[in-house]
């Protein structure tokens, strides 16, 4: 193992892997020293879709091989990408599936645990979607607007609902490029179909169907997911919270919530906090249950509820090594088979509740929407009783305030209060300079780069250098870990025009706005400010990128894909999955730049990313006509007149 | 550090809410839930209120669900360290205070009015009408919510002084301990009133409302907003509306309250005590707070932030000069000479000359000075203005010579009315001590015409006379033009001219209302007639005056002109069709909003009524002004209803082809009263001369069933002729 210092720029991270070595557990920073990695699989050129193969090319003679059925190095990786994009694309909209499923059983009285929390916003959405509203009771609109979100997924023709929302000049482009989506599953199943063996053998082709597919999540399966757990389980609004592996309790039974969704951890929060739970877990000794999160579900339940965020998705296994935690209740995507492996030495259940997710060393208590609350109840009485059976208790005493529950709608009231809500202070904001861009900072932690290192040292210099920072997902975490999303260090880090913003509005420079799957709040955002007007009619023209530095899930690919056939420069970190055609390579970092109006691009060093992130969004303001400090005009009658009223 | 004032703002806020639900609890228990809560004579209720909620407040108990709506409205505190964004909230706050502060002054109104000799609360309608016009069409930019006190009286009235040279209204409201800027003001015996622009509202902060409660009716009356549509009532506001709320000494957490309450509006807050900024724009047109400016230079600092740009000509005089002070009064004890007004002979005479006859910018007094003169004395006057233009017409003359009453009572210290040869012009002492000449008369109307109508006045020049035998000299060479020009206009028909003129000035606010100007229907406003509209064409030619050819008729009788008709459909984007000069019920001419006059057919008496601005009581229709000025204006076509120019009632043209003149059933005694001459004459023209006695007022009833058997005993021709509605 590498020096400590350099794994992990988190110091409770630091702490838990001294504790693991001592014990001699192991952990995923262990194991990437263990895998190093084959060289055909980065370059992205090895290719084992058929039983002829497994065929390889070899990235520095690419001209020289080909597969067994005669593919090249560009078939090959463009291949690769497009499944990577299937695998990120099917996670989300299978998430989104979920929960307008569970939309429906509620809407029905099926699901009786669950009900419409957010009104307004199922109206608005009821709006987008054109289900008539009038004087309809509120459970049937909600039961048509999950039907027509579930219809999505089986559409066969015609144009995504949501990805009406986008601005026309975009929706333009991706009509005239023919990658508007039509449904979601499909759109997944035929680039599944076209990359396997003996078909479509184009690369160009292939990263074209990439981006079909990629904005039928975005603007499909990912914002259905989003919108409908608002419509569920309540817009969030921003509130304080704690983060860090300190968050864990000596003295209290200690539930982990990890995975993604947030149908299943919005009942184990209503389970926790019910008296009979509280009032067994003080029966085993303990003073009472405290719930965490991991990785998105934390997210989920941070931003709607303050629960506080144990770590981030490199976290889990730490998190258990404390020896504190009686449960980790996990659902999908992102929970590391290791985790069953340490469980299995502590007095801790790991409990899987997804049909779709088993593991070994797990127990599973399988969870079902129509008696939602007693499986959670179940699930929590399970942890209060594991808590006597705790053994030696290490917890760090490493925890950081946040301010999380940023999104879209409340962005618009926070810049205007209930009777003036809308963009504009953030639009005159980026006008006059003293936001110089915006910037999303996305993905994963993966431990082949130092541990949220790349995170902070990315937002830092993004902020000092004026620019206004949004994120989701484990980046999110990784960057309020440090302490960077409280309001108060606005003054300490900001450039006096950011300063200056972050004060009115009484914002931290960086905004935590989710999960991943809550990326499709910022192409609402990035929607919303093209039409609050002065950055341009497109996103493509807005100040601003979007980045990954420390990915590792397909999900992130599929994200930057669609961020990038939205209009939107993305630069992603770590290892690049198409290094071995320089054909594809230039496709997604060119091409996709005259096609999309904006690329894909890599960068693993911090400095050097936010270098071309700033020089991106220098050369928009340039083009926007606003690098020059905006000139105050005075409006005389006649120009009063021309104003919209 | 603006969290020092969203947490200030917020604090007063929860204060102010529950001081109104105290207050209202107090009322009801004095005087009953159910008892009546009006502004006096206003369509709008408690109109902030009204505009923002759509609620109609008629009744105490009508306060309860606005208050629960403050409370609802009321956030938390932002925390010391790890605060939650603030902004969104301080806004909310403010407009609970708004709403608490309506509650108040509405309590006030239910009980005892706060309204004394020196306070005026709130505006009615027609103040807001009248005066919210002049933000419309840009007379006004705008007005300034003056809060607090100024280090003293004579910067309070520099202050002020200099806002109303800048054109905006100046409206008082608040104090510092226990002194208010309108009682620094009353020290230095500046005049306070509607008249001077300079307007107290209330000693308390609550009576800010009446400022913003203006806002929100200008919004609804001239913006076309529905109440309820906050969004288009604030966004009206802050894009048409320049106002901002100059703050003076210290600024407490009622004060923050209320100004986050104004900046919902778009109307931002600079004060002269070290408060925190708020630079950053989007809710204002840009910063939304300004603190720390000194008093000598808080208004152009005001104006530049608020992003106003007023255009001001350098009048060469000793005085402040703006529109502003045309409204001041000069008693007798004030002033250092008069001239006019049946003391001695007086008159102003425009006439055109060639451009050699005209040297420009020489200024003459033939005769004394005004140090020539003993304090308190008169002279006769006569003021001769000289104009040449490449493009200037006779027709103009009398056009010009009319600006002169309110070029002249634009400077600060002069108080001019009346016009020809029936002027009254007073010099005050203050003027003459500031160094105030004769000839700074001319010296107005040189810059002035020169600056205001520049496409047909390239030269001028003016000669005062202030001697009596230059004077009857020049006026009875002055009364041959008059009459020359009485006889001219006179003879004009609608027959005699082949164009009328459009006016669509107020589609910036009404944008499908379209008006068409002849010579026998003035402009529903009054301000425009047919001379004016075609002066106006030639000073603009691209301007809201535009010549209509008549072309063939196809109804003389009603007044249809095809081509009219194809004019009008154009620019009222397609909302009318056709348009009938002289008809009141069959596609009428639709109204901005700014009618003098509103008649209305009465369908039990065969007639019809006219009711004027000014009148404020009920009328036969069953509506009052106000309240038939919201279903009348707006550019829609109303049949059975018209908005007019008082000058209209007595012209032949009027609603000529229903019956005309004789249809008049009811008026106001005041506008019977203002109209009486014209009105005999039209009598005696129709040939029945007691006609006029046949109108009933307000004295014989306010409904028809009132009017009708009063109107059978005194024979009103209405009844016998044919009926109006086909």
């Amino acid at each position: 193992m590498a020096e400590f210092e350099e794994l992990s720029a988190c110091e409770a991270t630091l702490e838990m892997l001294r504790k693991a070595k001592e014990e001699g557990q192991e952990t995923a920073f262990d194991r990437v020293e263990q895998q190093k990695g084959c060289a055909f699989g980065e370059a992205g050129s090895c290719c084992r879709i058929c039983n002829m193969g497994p065929c390889r090319i070899n990235p520095k003679k690419p001209e020289e091989s080909r597969g067994v059925c005669g593919a090249t190095m560009d078939t090959i990786v463009a291949r690769n990408f497009a499944r990577m994009v299937c695998g990120g694309a099917s996670a989300h909209s299978d998430h989104g599936r979920a929960v307008a499923e569970t939309l429906i059983l509620a809407a029905k009285g099926e699901a009786k645990d669950y009900e419409i929390k957010d009104r307004i916003k199922l109206l608005e959405v009821a709006a987008d979607l054109g289900v008539e509203i009038g004087d309809r009771e509120i459970n049937d609109i909600a039961l048509e607007v999950g039907e027509r979100c579930l219809a999505m997924f089986g559409q066969q023709e015609g144009e995504l609902a949501f990805a009406q929302r986008a601005p026309e000049p975009r929706k333009e482009i991706w009509r005239q490029l023919g990658v508007f989506p039509r449904g979601i599953d499909r759109e997944v199943v035929e680039l599944m179909h076209r990359t396997s063996i003996g078909v479509d053998q184009d690369y160009e082709n292939i990263l074209m169907a990439c981006a079909r597919t990629a904005l039928a999540d975005g603007w499909g399966g990912s914002m259905i997911g989003t919108e409908l757990q608002d419509i569920l389980f309540q817009t969030p609004v921003p509130l304080e919270a704690k983060i860090n592996l300190g968050v864990l309790k000596e003295d209290e039974v200690n539930i982990i919530v990890h995975g993604h969704e947030p149908i299943l951890s919005e009942m184990i929060v209503l389970a926790a906090s019910l008296p009979e739970m509280q009032e067994k877990a003080k029966a085993v000794g303990a003073k009472g249950i405290n719930l965490a999160g991991i990785c998105c579900t934390a997210n989920e339940v941070l931003t709607r509820h303050g629960i506080p965020v144990a770590g981030n998705v490199l976290q889990q296994e730490l998190a258990l090594l404390t020896g504190a935690v009686e449960a980790m209740v996990v659902d999908v995507q992102c929970v590391y088979q290791g985790i069953g492996q340490i469980a299995s030495c502590l007095h801790t259940d790991i409990i899987t509740t997804s049909p779709k997710a088993k593991m070994p060393y797990a127990r599973h208590i399988e969870f079902h929407e129509d008696h939602a609350l007693d499986i959670a109840k179940e699930i929590v009485s399970a942890a209060i009783e594991n808590f006597p059976k705790r053994g030696k208790v290490r917890i760090p005493d490493v925890q950081e305030s946040l301010i999380a529950g940023f999104n879209h709608e409340y962005i618009n009231y926070m810049l205007g209060g209930r009777f003036r809500a809308s963009y504009r202070p953030l639009n005159d904001g980026v006008i006059d300079g003293r936001i110089r861009g915006v910037v999303g900072v996305v993905g994963c932690n993966n431990p082949r780069v130092k541990h949220d290192d790349i995170h902070v040292r990315v937002v830092k210099e993004l902020i000092a250098n004026g620019c206004l920072v949004v994120m989701t997902g484990c980046a999110a975490q990784s960057v309020a870990k440090a302490g960077l999303m409280l309001p108060e260090v606005a003054r300490e880090i900001c450039p006096q025009g950011l300063w200056e913003i972050c004060e009115a509005v009484g914002i931290p420079p960086v905004l935590h706005c989710g999960s991943c799957v809550d990326n499709s709040r910022i192409l609402i955002a990035c929607t919303a400010m093209v039409h609050e007007g002065g950055l341009g009619d497109d996103i493509s023209e807005l100040p601003v990128a979007g980045c990954a530095p420390e990915w590792m899930s397909e999900k992130a690919i599929a994200i930057g894909e669609y961020f990038v056939a939205s209009g939107v420069y993305t630069v992603f970190g770590v290892k690049w999955p198409t290094m071995g055609s320089k054909n594809v390579t230039d496709f997604l970092f060119k091409k996709y730049g005259e096609l999309f109006k904006n690329t894909w691009d890599f960068e693993p060093d911090p400095e050097k990313m936010v270098g071309k992130i700033l020089s991106h969004i220098d050369s928009k303001r340039e083009a926007l006509g606003i690098m020059a400090k905006r000139e105050r005009v005075l409006f005389d009658m006649a120009m009063r007149r021309e104003l919209e009223i | 550090m603006s969290r020092i004032i969203a947490a200030a703002a917020i604090k007063g806020a929860h204060k102010e809410v529950a001081e109104a639900e105290r207050m209202l609890a107090e009322t009801k228990e004095a005087v009953g839930a159910t008892a009546k809560v009006e502004f006096p004579n206003t369509g709008y209720y408690l109109p902030i209120i009204y505009a923002l909620t759509g609620i109609p407040v008629q009744k105490l108990e009508d306060m309860d669900k606005v208050l629960e709506y403050a409370k609802d409205l009321l956030p938390p505190v932002p925390k010391q360290r790890h605060w939650v964004p603030y902004l969104g909230h301080a806004l909310d706050a403010g407009v609970a205070t708004l709403f608490a502060g309506e509650i108040i002054e509405g309590c006030k109104y239910a009980t005892n009015p706060p309204v004394d000799d020196l306070w005026l609360g709130a505006a009615d309608d027609v103040i807001m009408r009248e005066r919210g016009v002049e933000f419309v069409d840009g007379t006004a930019p705008g007005f300034c919510a003056l809060v607090g006190r100024a280090s003293t009286p004579e910067m309070a009235d520099r202050i002020v002084v200099e806002l109303l040279e800048k054109n905006l209204y100046v409206w008082i409201s608040g104090h510092v301990d226990g002194v208010s800027i309108a009682e620094q003001l009353q020290q230095v015996d500046r005049q306070l009133g509607w008249d001077t622009r300079i307007v107290p509202y209330g000693k308390e902060m609550s009576s800010a409302v009446y400022s913003l409660g203006f806002a929100a009716r200008a919004a609804m009356s001239f913006g076309g907003a529905q109440p309820g549509d906050f969004k288009k009532v604030l966004r009206y506001n802050k894009n048409r509306i320049f106002a901002f709320v100059l703050a003076l000494d210290y600024v407490d957490e009622q004060k923050y309250a209320y100004a986050a309450g104004a900046i919902n509006y778009g109307f931002p807050t600079i004060a002269n005590t070290p408060i925190p900024d708020i630079l950053p724009t989007g809710v204002c047109t840009y910063e939304h707070v300004v603190g720390g400016v000194p008093e000598e230079e808080i208004v152009q600092k005001c104006v530049e932030v608020r992003g106003l740009k007023i255009q001001i000509t350098e009048i060469p005089i000793p005085m402040a000069y703006g529109p502003a002070f045309e409204g001041e009064v000069i008693r007798k004890d004030d002033m250092y000479v008069q001239f006019g007004g049946n003391i001695t002979p007086a008159f102003e005479y425009v006439r055109m000359r060639e451009m050699d006859e005209v040297t420009d910018g020489k200024i003459e007094v033939v005769g004394p000075e005004i140090d020539d003169v003993e304090e308190g004395g008169a002279l006769p006057l006569g003021i001769v203005v000289e104009v040449a233009g490449r493009k200037m017409q006779e027709d103009f003359e009398s056009i010009l010579e009319r600006q002169i009453h309110h070029l002249i009572n634009g400077a600060e210290g002069i108080w001019h009315m009346g016009q020809r040869d029936i002027v009254w012009t007073r010099i005050s002492k203050k003027a003459q001590a500031k160094g105030f000449k004769i000839r700074h008369y001319g010296e107005i109307i040189h810059a002035k015409l020169l600056n205001d109508f520049p496409s047909i006045v390239d030269k001028v020049q003016v000669t005062i006379y202030t001697n009596l035998e230059d004077v009857e000299k020049w006026l009875a060479i002055a009364r041959q033009a008059y009459r020359y020009r009485d006889e001219k206009t006179a003879g004009m028909t609608d027959e005699s001219v082949d164009t009328f003129y459009s006016c669509t000035l107020c589609q910036s606010f009404a944008p499908t209302h379209v008006c068409i100007i002849s010579p026998e229907r003035l402009g529903l406003c009054g301000a425009y007639n047919w001379l004016d509209g075609k002066a106006a064409y030639e000073i603009d030619p691209t301007g809201p005056n535009q010549p209509v050819k008549k072309g063939d008729v196809e109804d003389p009788v009603k007044g249809v002109w095809p081509s009219i008709n194809e004019f009008v459909k154009e620019k009222s984007g397609g909302n009318t069709q056709r348009v009938t000069m002289y008809s009141m019920m069959e596609d009428p001419m639709t109204s901005c909003g700014c009618f003098e006059c509103i008649v209305a057919f009465l369908p039990m008496c065969n007639g019809v009524m006219i009711v004027n601005r000014e009148h404020k009581g009920m009328t036969p229709c069953g509506m009052t002004f106000s309240t038939l000025a919201n279903s009348v204006g707006g550019g829609q076509q109303t049949p059975g209803f018209i908005g007019i120019g008082k000058v209209y009632i007595t012209s032949k043209k009027f609603i000529s082809a229903d019956g005309g003149f004789q249809r008049i059933v009811w008026m106001p005694k005041e506008l019977k009263e203002t109209l009486k001459e014209q009105l005999q004459k039209r009598c005696e023209e129709i040939g029945d001369p007691d006609f006029i006695n046949k109108i009933a007022d307000e004295d014989v009833g306010t409904t028809e069933e009132e009017i009708l058997p009063w109107l059978e005993q005194v024979g009103h021709p209405a009844l016998t002729m044919e009926p109006m509605l086909m």
